[in-house]
């Protein structure tokens, strides 16, 4: 590696704002201006796997743009490796398919370093095959169902222990109405069927009956809310307090939240927790019959550290757009391409196994003042936040869990997979180890 | 991770033992509003609410604003615009502290709040604002508002209120734990509870009949009345579902009445239909913001405003594109469904460029939100409003095609239409009328649609498919058989839907109406003529 004096001065300032949590991306961003000459050299493909077109597009455009924000700040800051970073677009248009296709594409044509990219499950479990066997790195960023550990892929979204069972806790708690029967409501695919087998099972062992859990599921992009509604406050009437768990996808949210409010259903009478619903979703709707509405989530535009101040900011002028909201997938991909940023200055190389076995460990300060840890099994600690909706579309935090919670791959709520982990590190290097036979399952769970 | 929470509650326990007698001695509820522990918070509500002090309402109410402030020592400020007054003498400090963070408001709280308003409330002036009062508390039912409730009604002179009253009263005793000396008010409060009916009765009724610490005379009486409601709620329920069935067969009415028009009387498979009522539904954002912008007092008035708008912008959209496009393709079905497919998409990348992806925010005027009471049910006034825009939609369509000019011209090309033409009608000019009328009647459902649906470039997908469904069920070149498909899918749905899932009633209503249309492909009204055939 030729050592010049601005590749080294680069370099060190790089390993300064990295490690540096609140102040550095503030701090990034005005001292770009007096930062050394751009990089040269062949450039570092970073992959972009987002939908830009169809139903998706409305949640994945967002994150192209932060991908694009990241690598050109990172560009700005000298690069990787000395080299320049070079975003790939492409667009898989919110079809399952041509997500695997764009992903074949991205490893063996543009030979991407990285990809970040895929919102829904069915998308990511439709590139998963392909980068297993290009060996590729996906950097996934949405809070998923769980269940499932490649090497190839990190989740920096949160797993259901993150996001799921606090929730639940905080419906249980006192303080969060204290909730004797639970509406788990839906829309009818894998993430919502498989968090609510968990949530079910979760519930049980916590003394809910089972005739005091409701679970209903409705076809995707659901507009009339009517009938649902009307069960639901009639299972609400029972005499006990009734919280509604909510895992209804994107668009189908804003006809829910106007048919609560229309049939006078208030946070105060049946709270909705929603895992789904975030800043970008308020911001198409009228929030004011909905404050004390609840959502779970790792990350809040709201939460005021000066790490997140610096990155809103940021965002603001990256989109020249003030009212543009930032959001939890947002946050992890942030999380993620910086952690990336770092196991490649760590391993020296971009090679894809390197990389990956350099990425356990990786210590990334998020943007809420806590630290997140690329675990063995590929997901990370994370802390949760309890968010209420306010009258000006933003949510205010109502509780946190005390610690940061680490992801887990394998739920230990779903009898089949209690006994699995997963972990990366050697010597298991396994992504469904059973710890009660000592036995690695295969390379991927059936 | 549990280890963790349990070491955390530990130390919250000491640090709350070593805190707690300090506050007790000061007793300071101002002070207990910032309190960590919500328990504490809540007690601080009941005391500072059973205060004279004047202070201790205005606390309150700023709590419930979130404009109640407190510094790092606990002293506590209401926020009034940018200045800052202590919240225990309503006077400004002397300094205002750094630091200041808002205190938290959370259900818990808001309910705590909601409680000692509608307790306070119970002594307005105003009748109507005591009887929101008493249905606040009768949601509630909260033993411990027995004494406020009591006094109260003795107080009570409107007898409206009184008998609402005399309700809540019922409720809370019946929340109240089972006591011997209890039974003759026990049992009337049951009986109270049994003449009001409904759901909220019923489930503090059942807990009675199913309760084993109550004297059997008691829970005699209680299992008899919770039958006696549970046939008033079957019955409402019926009625209820009926009126879903029609609400959601008018949306299903108004998103096919203009492919009723294209589809059904020109032919033209027209897949950018969902797309007109997208543009529809933008169009009435965009009339909204700029009442708002201008004059800001008719906002309210702005969604009646969009109607002709959407009609007009989509009409001529829809000729455009008659003009354009779709001319050069009559006879060509595949072509046709090709090419406007593509302008679908198009369309819809256009829209996605110019307002962006995410959704956009039509708002509801307060006359179209929440609902009306008809006995045991819920009529949501937008939906209601939905249904008679359906009505008059399918009524003024009916009398342009019998009573106008245009109807009759466009009714001659549709039988026959060279010999149309002979006649000395320009068909090509009818032809655009036409498409543009279609369009003009989706742009008109994307108004009603931007009400109850959310907004974004994708609004049209989700109405393509049942449309076509409803126009070719009800018999192609019908109106009649439009509304009785709308009508018909409308009210099989909600049937279905309450005990198969609203995933398996919409794959039912679908084998069904395939297997309809294998017996009768032409659909419920095919229309019978000498000109169809061709």
């Amino acid at each position: 590696m030729p050592v010049t004096l601005p590749h080294l001065s680069r370099r060190a300032f790089g390993r300064l704002a990295l490690a540096s949590s609140a102040a550095a991306v503030g701090g990034m961003w005005r001292a770009a201006p007096a930062r050394a000459a751009a990089p040269t050299g062949e450039p570092i493909r970073v992959g972009i796997l987002h939908s830009l077109s169809g139903t998706m597009a409305i949640s994945e455009t967002t994150l192209k743009d932060a991908m694009l924000m990241l690598i050109a700040e990172q560009n700005r800051k000298g690069g990787l490796l000395g080299r320049p970073l070079e975003a790939v677009v492409v667009d898989p248009a919110s079809n399952w398919p041509l997500f695997a296709e764009k992903a074949r594409q991205l490893l063996s044509v543009d030979k991407a370093s990285a990809v970040f990219g895929c919102w829904t499950s069915v998308s990511r479990k439709s590139v998963l095959p392909v980068f297993e066997e290009l060996n590729g790195i996906l950097f996934y960023p949405v809070q998923y169902e769980g269940q499932e550990c490649s090497r190839n892929i990190f989740y920096t979204g949160a797993a259901p222990n993150q996001q799921a069972i606090p929730a639940v806790d905080y419906l249980l708690s006192e303080d969060g109405g204290g909730a004797k029967r639970f509406a788990l409501v839906g829309t009818d695919y894998v993430y919502p069927r498989t968090t609510n087998q968990i949530l079910v099972n979760y519930l049980k062992a916590k003394g809910i009956a089972e005739a005091d859990i409701m679970v209903n599921y409705t076809p995707f992009g659901q507009s009339d809310w009517q009938t649902i509604v009307s069960q639901i406050k009639a299972f609400g009437s029972a005499g006990r307090k009734t919280a509604v768990v909510s895992t209804i996808n994107g668009d189908a949210n804003v006809p829910f939240y106007k048919e609560l409010g229309n049939q006078g259903i208030s946070a105060t009478d049946i709270p909705v927790m929603a895992f789904s619903v975030g800043e970008e979703e308020l911001a198409g709707m009228d929030t004011a019959p909905l404050v004390g509405q609840l959502a779970a989530w790792n990350y809040f535009e709201s939460i005021d550290t000066p790490a997140n101040t610096a990155f809103i900011r940021q965002w603001h002028e990256f989109t020249k757009n003030p009212k543009r909201t930032t959001n939890d997938p947002m946050e992890a991909h942030y999380i993620g391409f910086n952690m990336w940023v770092q196991a490649v200055t760590k391993a020296g190389t971009t090679d894809h196994d390197r990389v990956i076995d350099a990425m356990i460990g990786i210590r990334q300060p998020n943007l809420t003042g806590g630290v997140a840890e690329m675990l063995p099994d590929h997901h990370l600690t994370k802390p949760v936040y309890i968010g209420e909706i306010q009258d000006d579309g933003q949510f205010s935090v109502v509780w946190k869990t005390p610690a940061l919670v680490p992801g887990q791959a394998w739920s230990p709520w779903v009898p089949e997979t209690k006994n699995l982990i997963g972990d990366w590190s050697k010597p298991i290097a396994c992504g469904n180890y059973n710890t009660a036979t000592k036995t690695c399952l295969g390379h991927r769970h059936a | 991770m549990r280890r963790v929470r349990t070491t955390c509650l530990l130390a919250a326990l000491w640090l709350g033992a070593m805190v707690l007698p300090g506050h007790g001695a000061r007793a300071d509820a101002f002070a207990d509003l910032a309190s960590p522990q919500l328990g504490a918070v809540t007690a601080a509500i009941s005391t500072l609410a059973a205060s004279p002090d004047p202070q201790a309402e205005a606390a309150l109410q700023a709590l419930g604003e979130r404009s109640l402030f407190a510094a790092p020592d606990g002293s506590v400020y209401i926020r009034h615009g940018e200045s800052y007054v202590e919240a225990r003498t309503g006077q400004p400090p002397a300094t205002v502290p750094e630091g200041l963070k808002p205190i938290r408001l959370n259900n818990r709280i808001r309910t705590a709040l909601a409680g000692v308003q509608a307790g306070r409330d119970l002594l307005a002036p105003q009748p109507a604002t005591r009887l929101r009062a008493a249905d606040a508390l009768y949601a509630r039912h909260d033993p411990a508002m027995l004494p406020v409730v009591e006094h109260a009604l003795a107080v009570e002179k409107d007898a409206a209120v009184r008998t609402r009253l005399t309700e809540v009263r019922a409720a809370t005793i019946l929340g109240q734990p089972p006591a011997p000396d209890a039974l003759a008010s026990r049992l009337e409060a049951v009986r109270t509870l049994g003449a009001v009916g409904g759901a909220q009765a019923r489930g503090i009724l059942a807990g009675v009949a199913g309760s084993d610490a109550e004297a059997p005379a008691l829970r005699r009486e209680a299992q008899a009345a919770v039958s006696r409601i549970d046939w008033h709620l079957r019955a409402w329920g019926v009625a209820q579902n009926a009126f879903y069935g029609l609400s959601y067969g008018s949306v299903l009415l108004l998103a096919a009445t203009g492919l009723a028009i294209t589809f059904g009387v020109m032919g033209v498979i027209n897949m950018a239909h969902g797309e007109m009522m997208m543009i529809g539904a933008y169009v009435t954002w965009m009339v909204q913001q700029a009442i708002r912008a201008t004059v800001p007092a008719l906002e309210p008035v702005a969604i009646l405003v969009a109607i002709p708008v959407a009609f007009v912008v989509c009409g001529a959209l829809g000729i455009v594109i008659e003009r354009g496009l779709i001319r050069f393709l009559y006879g060509r079905p595949l072509e046709t469904l090709l090419a406007t497919w593509g302008l679908s998409l198009i369309l819809q990348q256009a829209v996605r460029s110019i307002f962006g992806p995410t959704n956009i925010a039509v708002q509801t005027p307060g006359w179209l939100s929440g609902s009306v009471a008809v006995g045991g049910m819920d009529i949501t006034l937008n939906r209601l409003a939905i249904l008679v825009f359906a009505g008059l939609v399918l009524g003024g369509l009916m009398l342009v095609l019998r009573r106008t000019p245009l109807g009759l011209q466009m009714r001659a090309v549709t039988q026959n239409r060279r010999m149309a033409a002979l006649m000395g009608i320009r068909t090509p000019r009818v032809d655009a009328l036409a498409f543009g009328l279609g369009a003009g009647l989706a742009g008109l459902a994307g108004v009603a649609v931007s009400q109850i649906d959310n907004v974004s470039p994708n609004l049209g997908q989700s109405y393509i498919i049942d449309s076509f469904m409803v126009v070719v069920f009800g018999g192609v070149g019908n109106l009649w058989g439009t509304l009785a498909a709308a009508l018909a899918l409308g009210m099989g749905g909600k049937v279905l839907e309450p005990t198969i899932g609203a995933v398996s009633a919409k794959i039912a209503i679908l084998v069904l109406v395939i297997l309809y249309i294998q017996r009768h492909p032409r659909g419920m009204f095919p229309v019978r003529g000498r000109g169809v055939e061709s």
